[in-house]
């Protein structure tokens, strides 16, 4: 009796870790989903505000989640399969990202794997995102267990390679419509100039941290006066919450893009 | 009289047309052929992939001249399958698959040897070569996926009732699914 008892909660476990699922989209919509609780509160707050900015600015969502185990998931997969159900991003651009981190626990190898949509795939080569990023802001620090400073680092590159990639010009609506303070004319005109800019110059001419492009400057002395969505001194903090979230998701499409590692 | 006759049969068909799910039937046939050139899209990165690997490689390992014209032959063999998405069969899709199967199993011969050359390793041309065929290789899981899920969309539209009945008079027959081979499901391994 004791046996079949044991045998039933054998089967009943291996059925549940079989369907264990990828988390569903949070409601309401979270741009920083810490689910292996790594990051503190305050943490989480920075970061929430600096992606959300970013996305109300540029409309290219950026998703941070870190999961306490990847359900038997290769890391990629398990990346693409979340942006994909939550739909980061825009429809049409897919111009979402998945920062997806499995901590290091004990034996178990951390991990960790940044997926692009389809539409980031030009500007986010898997190649610059598995070198600069993964590699030199990423891992080193996650290997300190300085998971906040990882992502912040990682993050902050990620940002401004993408900056002018998509201009916040189809957001508009949705900003307005969310009651908070339209951008000034001014600024749109500056996103498209960077834009612009930025094309021609993009990829051949980044090299990170050490020279900032030069419509990179210029976006991050132009853009709002209070930050530009780079949070890497976070003293500053966010000043207000008037933008409120982000919008929601959009619907964007991932095509198994990215790049990722593990320590 | 004619000419009303067929203006009627015109405008019956149209309603008719409309909803009975013709149009939808259309529509998710060409989400089939759209995610069928998806997948070779796919496959077709990862063959432009090669020469460049290929030439990083030859740099460093000249004594592996036969791993190198197994894979450069796997490849051409690869690139020269192509299938019209109206034509999607068992039989072309196993052409498809085997084809390109052969061309990862050179691949992965081909990382194996690798191993053996530290420098070519610590290579930053090689390294990023090494990213993006990996990034290659998810793409490729990940749009295979995206058509099946598609074809098997496409498939349980026709064949539900009422379509059932009259799908195959206009010529909407049930897709194959493009099955992993044996052993397929795993990617070349490139890890180091």
């Amino acid at each position: 009796m004791k046996r079949t008892i044991i045998l039933l909660i054998a089967v009943i476990v291996s059925v549940t870790s079989v369907l264990a699922q990828i988390p569903e989209r949070p409601q309401p919509a979270r741009l920083v989903n810490d689910f292996a609780n790594i990051l503190s509160d305050g943490e989480k707050q920075n970061m929430e505000n600096a992606l959300a900015q970013f996305a109300r600015k540029t409309s290219t969502q950026i998703v941070v989640v870190t999961v306490p185990d990847l359900e038997g998931y290769d890391r990629a997969d398990y990346a693409q399969r979340l942006g994909e159900n939550w739909g980061v991003g825009q429809k049409g651009n897919d111009n979402g990202l998945v920062v997806l981190v499995k901590p290091k626990v004990g034996n178990s190898r951390g991990q960790v794997f940044i997926a692009t949509g389809y539409g980031l795939e030009g500007v986010l080569p898997d190649a610059i995102l598995n070198t600069t990023i993964v590699n030199e802001e990423m891992i080193p620090r996650f290997k300190e267990n300085d998971y906040y400073g990882g992502l912040a680092a990682g993050l902050n590159v990620i940002m401004d390679i993408t900056r002018g990639e998509y201009t916040a010009e189809n957001y508009q609506e949705k900003v307005n419509a969310g009651g908070s303070a339209g951008i000034p004319f001014g600024i749109i005109f500056f996103i498209l100039l960077i834009t612009l800019f930025g094309r021609r110059r993009r990829g051949r001419f980044y090299s990170p941290g050490r020279s900032l492009p030069f419509w990179l400057a210029m976006g991050m002395m132009s853009g709002s006066h209070r930050s530009s969505g780079s949070f890497g001194n976070f003293s500053s903090g966010s000043g207000s919450f008037g933008g409120g979230g982000f919008g929601g998701f959009g619907g964007g499409s991932f095509g198994g893009g990215g790049a990722g590692g593990s320590w | 009289m004619k000419r009303f006759r067929i203006v009627l049969i015109a405008l019956v068909s149209v309603v008719l047309f409309s909803s009975c799910g013709y149009n939808k039937m259309v529509e998710m046939d060409e989400q089939v052929t759209a995610s069928w050139a998806q997948v070779e899209n796919v496959y077709q990165r990862r063959a432009d992939l090669i020469p460049n690997l290929v030439n990083t490689v030859k740099g460093y390992a000249e004594h592996e001249q036969e791993t190198l014209t197994g894979v450069i032959e796997a490849r051409s063999k690869a690139t020269s399958v192509n299938i019209d998405p109206a034509n999607l069969n068992p039989q072309t899709i196993q052409q498809f698959n085997q084809a390109q199967e052969g061309l990862s199993s050179a691949l992965s011969k081909l990382m194996v040897v690798v191993e053996r050359y530290p420098d070519l390793k610590a290579n930053q041309n090689f390294m990023e070569l090494q990213a993006q065929l990996e990034g290659t290789e998810n793409r490729i899981a990940v749009e295979r996926r995206k058509f099946n899920q598609t074809t098997q969309s496409y498939n349980a539209y026709i064949r539900k009732f009422p379509r059932v009945i009259y799908a195959g008079w206009f010529g909407f027959e049930k897709k194959t699914y493009f099955e992993a081979q044996q052993g397929a499901e795993q990617a070349p391994e490139v890890q180091f």
